[in-house]
């Protein structure tokens, strides 16, 4: 029997889409809806997992299998789902909040192990279910309904994290860049081990704009970094180069930085080349190595091989005594 | 081995044990070992491991003094026994830490080594106990433990310290002579527990032999003692403690479903040992997974239970805490969870290695909204088996979370078990869904079997089943995001009534003549105490009824018509009245409580008391 190639449609559940008109998940679900076909895997074999937040409405708009978990908890669900089940193609949708704050904790120990999963962290940098406080992505000195003077937070940098947890699959998209954002899908799918993808989603009603730096005609060109395996590292009239102490920094002129996803080091200072101003901020795949995955090594020590007889004698114990 | 024939031998019906000793004094394994010498023997037993949560508290202190106690019989038995017959004291801090539990008369093996004026002033004496009248009351048996192990040793080529540690098997070795116990199954231990280190093994093996001559030479004991086999049903038997029953119960109910087993785990006293049994047992398909946190353990459960698993978490009552956000989507999601709480002192942190059942409220309502589940709780450390296999089949059968509450006594406490024969054990289905269910061809999920109320359980992979679940709320049938109010009033009834409904045994009366005016009714590890304590009273001539619920949620349909049917009603509980405020509160039943929380089971005399002073105010 000739399979029928499945479509963007065949991903699309029949519920209706509730966030907010102008949001930027739209443009992530439509991204996502376009590239599943791509994955060769029906339906029924794919489970995308979330917890709480916008971003974690997600699964309820896709013909997979779908959890709607709770806060902060989807990446260790998904970690007991992948490793129990390793003929499932498992994604975790969160966000900023869910990931960062209540579930930091998950993420870092999910990205530690290395479990097949993909994890895409929607990164608008604000609480938007909640009705807009700061989140722990926010820029200091942020006003919202929590912080009326300003928060004094300091961020985290997702990227710097997920490095500093030794993820083997790191990378980072836009919401308004298709073709970026499924190129970078699919590397991140393809990849056995934890992919995370941080996604710079805007929230037009809570913290519009954060983004526009790296989305306005005028501006990307000076701030964006695309970053290509093997390829130097340029952007517009710039370059990432090293500095006499081997320190990254950007410039007119200069041997530019040759990007190498394999190499932690590299990975980690490109990190910090972006301040929470965005005026430096490489996209594309930070990280990518090869490593062994947790789901394969714990499945790996089991087995069922066990028989009745083993379990009777499990039972029976090395000390038994019978009474006639 | 020559007994020298001067040595009488006394008949006992049962005897009390005390092993004490400081916690680096191997006192645990001593006990442990006796116990299945006596268990060998064929006596009835009971056990009470009792050591503090420090690993290794400072030496010879009080806080440091960790016990064994065992009670052993002719008969049938159901508690560890309360005042000790016997007390083997390896330190001045055991010695005094244990003596106001003896019985007076009691037998006192003392290490007469360790009292240094040193050690006397750990604990604040400045004289010993030993020269003055402390133990006047008692039948004492000073033996220097200690230097006569060194010296038994002596030209096996060990230090002095090496040589000092094996004193504990010396110890065993004099109680293995005091009891007619062979000897034989404790050298086997030894040879396969000192199998890499041949110079421990043998020194030890010649101390346990050391102690056992000491006792057929030495005139200190002139009196041998032999317990009787205990009358039986026939078959065969083995020791077990309550967390081992657990985990066997818990492989045997995945191999009897056909269900790979998935236990998501974080540690925590008294509950750690169920994840070190089932680490060590991965051919019998059991995943195990220590998380990063008890959230994670029971998140990860979860997901494995999403994904066709039978997931199992275990914890205590700070971990239950923990994840009581992820029972409340398990309640949602109504998909199959088993929670295992070995019950702790509380609240916070409490106390860690002592015994307690203050968690039956937060298992059943420690929740937020409407959260149903069910909950069973062991009566005995054997009976962990059956109730983990109980447990599965509601869980299972009813896509619902349930709640196994043992306690720290059961989980480290040890009786013997009569093995099963798999082929006795329950089979279940695990059914999941294959076909559309929907008038229309189309799937529904929160279409219910009309009986059981229970929704398929269809995992991913299913073609054609393909569908989302959450927390938010779902509207009936279809599982769709819903606010609908009226749908949410239908959602938390059916939930509710999904749990109400589910089937379980009558709760089953203990009243020979059938007109006691009284019925104690308790539920779990508080079965052995109260049953003692209703024998000592039926033997006083008087009548008592007894009552013991293994099911707490539900509870059995005729819980009520049972309560209702005697005058008085006492519910003896390690809490503030759990039950009994549930009893109270369901049955409108006039259940008076007995509430104590030491850390420590009850006792059969307490036991006693109690149903006594309630028969008087009959």
């Amino acid at each position: 029997m000739t399979e029928i190639p499945l479509k963007a449609k065949d991903f699309k559940s029949d519920q209706e889409v509730r966030w907010c008109p102008g949001c930027g998940d739209y443009a992530i679900l439509a991204a996502v809806q376009s590239f599943l076909p791509e994955l060769g895997r029906k339906p029924e074999d794919i489970v995308f997992v979330s917890g709480i937040g916008c971003s974690s409405r997600f699964p309820y708009y896709l013909s997979t299998y779908g959890l709607h978990s709770i806060h902060g908890r989807a990446p260790a669900i998904a970690t007991g789902l992948s490793v129990s089940r390793p003929d499932l193609d498992v994604w975790v949708v969160t966000g900023d909040g869910d990931a960062l704050s209540i579930g930091g904790n998950h993420l870092i120990h999910a990205l530690r192990r290395n479990v097949n999963l993909t994890i895409l962290l929607f990164n608008n940098r604000i609480y938007g279910l909640t009705k807009g406080q700061y989140s722990p992505t926010s820029e200091p000195g942020k006003v919202t309904k929590s912080t009326p003077v300003g928060s004094v937070d300091r961020p985290f940098n997702p990227i710097s994290l997920a490095l500093g947890a030794d993820a083997t699959f790191v990378a980072r998209t836009i919401d308004s860049d298709r073709a970026h954002l499924i190129e970078v899908l699919r590397a991140a799918a393809e990849h056995r081990g934890t992919s995370l993808v941080e996604i710079y989603q805007n929230c037009n009603i809570f913290n519009d704009g954060a983004f526009d730096l790296l989305k306005n005609p005028t501006t990307r060109d000076e701030a964006l970094i695309p970053l290509r395996a093997g390829e130097p590292i340029v952007f517009g009239d710039r370059r990432v180069v090293r500095d006499a102490t081997g320190h990254l920094q950007v410039s007119e002129h200069g041997e530019p930085v040759v990007h190498d996803p394999t190499d932690l080091e590299l990975a980690f200072a490109l990190s910090r080349l972006s301040g929470v101003a965005l005026d430096h901020t490489p996209i594309g795949i930070f990280r990518s190595v090869e490593q062994p995955t947790y789901d394969d090594e714990v499945r790996a020590q089991t087995d069922d091989r066990a028989n009745e007889d083993d379990l009777q004698a499990l039972l029976t114990g090395p000390d038994p005594w019978t009474v006639n | 081995m020559v007994t020298t024939p001067s040595k009488k031998t006394v008949r006992l019906s049962r005897v009390i044990v005390r092993f004490a000793g400081d916690s680096g004094d191997g006192m645990q394994l001593t006990g442990d070992r006796f116990t299945w010498e006596s268990a060998a023997n064929g006596n009835d037993l009971s056990t009470l491991p009792d050591f503090p949560a420090e690993i290794r508290a400072p030496q010879g202190t009080l806080p440091g003094v960790s016990a064994f106690q065992l009670h052993f019989a002719d008969h049938d038995i159901v508690t560890p026994g309360d005042a000790p017959d016997v007390l083997v004291a390896m330190n001045p801090a055991a010695l005094m830490a244990s003596l106001p539990l003896l019985k007076p008369g009691a037998e006192i093996i003392v290490n007469t080594d360790e009292f240094s004026k040193r050690n006397l002033t750990k604990i604040g004496l400045t004289t010993s106990p030993l020269d003055d009248d402390t133990l006047a009351n008692f039948s004492v048996h000073p033996v220097p433990l200690t230097s006569m192990t060194v010296e038994a040793l002596a030209g096996f080529g060990l230090g002095k310290k090496d040589a000092e540690r094996a004193k504990n098997m010396f110890a065993l070795g004099l109680l293995s002579w005091l009891y007619h116990r062979e000897l034989d199954a404790t050298e086997h231990f030894l040879n396969d527990k000192f199998a890499r280190k041949p110079e421990i093994l043998k020194a030890n093996v010649a101390a346990l032999h050391a102690g056992y001559n000491y006792g057929d030479t030495t005139e200190d004991f002139v009196v041998r003692y032999e317990v009787a086999p205990a009358p039986v049903p026939a078959g065969t038997y083995r020791n077990i403690s309550g967390n081992l029953a657990l985990s066997y119960g818990l492989i045997a109910a995945a191999r009897r479903s056909a269900l790979p087993l998935f236990l998501g785990s974080y540690p925590i006293t008294p509950a750690s040992d169920i994840l070190h049994e089932l680490s060590r047992h991965k051919h019998f398909n059991v995943t195990t997974f220590q998380a990063e946190d008890e959230i994670a353990g029971i998140g990860a459960a979860l997901g494995a239970a999403y994904g066709g698993a039978l997931g199992v978490t275990t914890t205590s009552g700070p971990g239950l805490a923990l994840k009581s956000e992820t029972i409340g989507l398990a309640v949602a999601l109504e998909l199959p969870l088993l929670v295992v709480d070995v019950q702790r002192g509380g609240p916070s942190t409490g106390l860690p290695t002592k015994t307690e059942q203050a968690d039956l409220l937060q298992a059943l309502y420690g929740r937020n909204g409407e959260s149903p589940v069910a909950v069973v709780a062991p009566k005995s450390p054997s009976d962990c088996f059956d109730a983990a296999i109980e447990a599965v089949r509601i869980a299972v059968t009813y896509r619902t979370p349930v709640l196994l509450l043992s306690d720290g006594y059961l989980a480290n406490g040890q009786e013997p078990w009569a093995i099963p024969d798999l082929a006795d054990l329950p089979t279940l289905n695990a059914g999941f869904a294959t076909e559309p269910n929907g008038p229309d061809g189309e799937f529904l999920p929160f279409l219910r079997d009309p009986e059981t109320l229970a929704r398929p359980w269809a995992i991913p992979g299913t073609p054609g089943l393909a569908h989302r679940v959450g927390g938010i709320e779902k509207a009936d049938r279809t599982g769709n995001i819903s606010y609908d109010p009226d749908n949410h009033d239908t959602m938390v009834r059916l939930r509710q009534a999904k749990i109400d409904g589910i089937d379980v045994p009558d709760l089953e009366v203990d009243d020979p003549d059938g007109d006691a005016d009284l019925l104690v009714i308790g539920w779990g590890s508080t079965y052995g105490p109260i049953t003692a304590g209703v024998r000592r009273v039926r033997k006083e001539g008087k009548k008592v009824a007894q009552a013991h619920l293994r099911h707490l949620s539900p509870m059995p349909k005729n819980t009520g018509e049972v309560l209702r049917s005697y005058r008085k009603v006492l519910v003896p509980e390690m809490n503030l009245g759990q039950l009994a405020l549930l009893l109270r509160g369901r049955f409108l039943v006039d259940a008076v409580g007995f509430n104590q929380v030491r850390g420590l089971p009850f006792t059969a005399p307490q036991m006693q008391d109690v149903i006594n002073e309630m028969l008087e105010g009959v």
